[in-house]
């Protein structure tokens, strides 16, 4: 089951929304190693290395990594050429 | 407090707060529904999930992502939480965790693996064990909001004893109008079942799904292996992968 040792970018949201105002589950993003594009949410992410890796589902290259300590988060997106976020022109006046 | 300093509707999900365990009631043999009271929810789409963070008296922390099992209600919600054997966080949330305890979690987080009751497509649920909790939040927003899109709920068990939530399914496939649940039993049937104890395969999903030309949009949630497996079978039987969303528990956890 090693080769199933992952879970997938959905449990991203948590940790990813400290750093961010808006969901990145549902933004997309291009792997920068094969191209393949396709949503945050499907990556696969692998938690037992030291902090959070997301590998891209098509070739396992890492897209991107997260690591935080107590004072700081170090987000590494050398895997990315873009993450793109759905964002209407004008923000709703509420919920 | 930091919270106060950041816009709240920009802030939304990103913080840690404080829930309060109401009720707990035993699922099945081995998962618990904890019902939490979270001062300020402001709610949250079916198929999203919190972080539940649980801190050791010596500042050992442990974080772990919970499906929410309940439709949007007030300030309360359902985790059904499984017992995963030498887990850190469940065996605590499902031994020790008592009515009024406090317990932080961060939410409602995931915009991606989620049902919206505007979208008119029909839908697909596919559930390998605890996977069905995110769905059952979807089929109890439906009820909720008084949809008539046509669900199809299949639901993969080891045995009729493992499954999550079996009398409120049997009672909305009987009264919630369009919703059909059909289940797979993986090691043991119940008396008189028509088919054998196998593993989901492509006669599963195409008996009991939709034809892809209909575009539903299908969520499948459970463990890697089974979402893997489902999720190649519906893009094998031609649906789009685009309208394929999965969820994984991955291995371990709890």
């Amino acid at each position: 089951m090693a080769d199933q040792d992952y879970t997938d970018g959905n449990m991203l949201a948590g940790p990813m929304r400290e750093l961010f105002a808006v969901d990145l589950t549902a933004a997309t993003g291009r792997c920068a190693n094969c191209g393949l594009t396709g949503p945050i949410a499907q990556m696969r992410v692998y938690q037992h290395a030291p902090g959070l890796v997301a590998r891209c589902p098509g070739c396992e290259e890492v897209v991107m990594r997260l690591v935080r300590t107590p004072t700081s988060a170090w987000l590494d997106l050398r895997g990315a050429v873009f993450v793109q976020v759905p964002m209407p022109a004008e923000s709703p006046a509420s919920w | 407090m930091a919270r106060a300093a950041v816009p709240g509707r920009l802030n939304r999900g990103a913080s840690w707060r404080v829930a309060q365990l109401v009720e707990s009631r035993e699922e099945t043999g081995t998962a618990r529904t904890l019902v939490l009271e979270v001062p300020d929810w402001p709610g949250h789409t079916p198929g999203q999930h919190v972080d539940v963070r649980l801190t050791a008296p010596d500042g050992y922390r442990a974080e772990r992502s919970y499906s929410i099992a309940s439709a949007a209600a007030g300030n309360r919600i359902e985790l059904t939480v499984q017992r995963v054997p030498d887990g850190e966080v469940s065996p605590y949330l499902i031994d020790v965790f008592s009515v009024g305890d406090p317990v932080e979690i961060r939410g409602p987080v995931g915009g991606w693996f989620v049902w919206r009751s505007a979208d008119p497509a029909p839908v697909l649920l596919v559930a390998g064990g605890s996977g069905i909790v995110p769905l059952m939040a979807m089929v109890r927003a439906r009820r909720a909001a008084g949809s008539r899109v046509p669900f199809r709920l299949i639901y993969s068990v080891r045995t009729p004893r493992d499954a999550y939530f079996a009398d409120e399914l049997r009672q909305r496939a009987r009264d919630d109008g369009g919703l059909d649940v059909s289940y797979v039993y993986t090691r043991e049937t119940p008396d008189g079942w028509p088919s054998a104890a196998h593993r989901i395969g492509v006669a599963d999903v195409n008996s009991h799904g939709w034809p892809a030309e209909l575009e539903p949009t299908c969520f499948v949630c459970g463990p890697t292996g089974f979402v893997e497996t489902v999720a190649d079978i519906l893009v094998a039987l031609g649906h789009d992968s685009r309208r394929v969303k999965t969820e994984r528990f991955g291995p371990t956890g709890g």
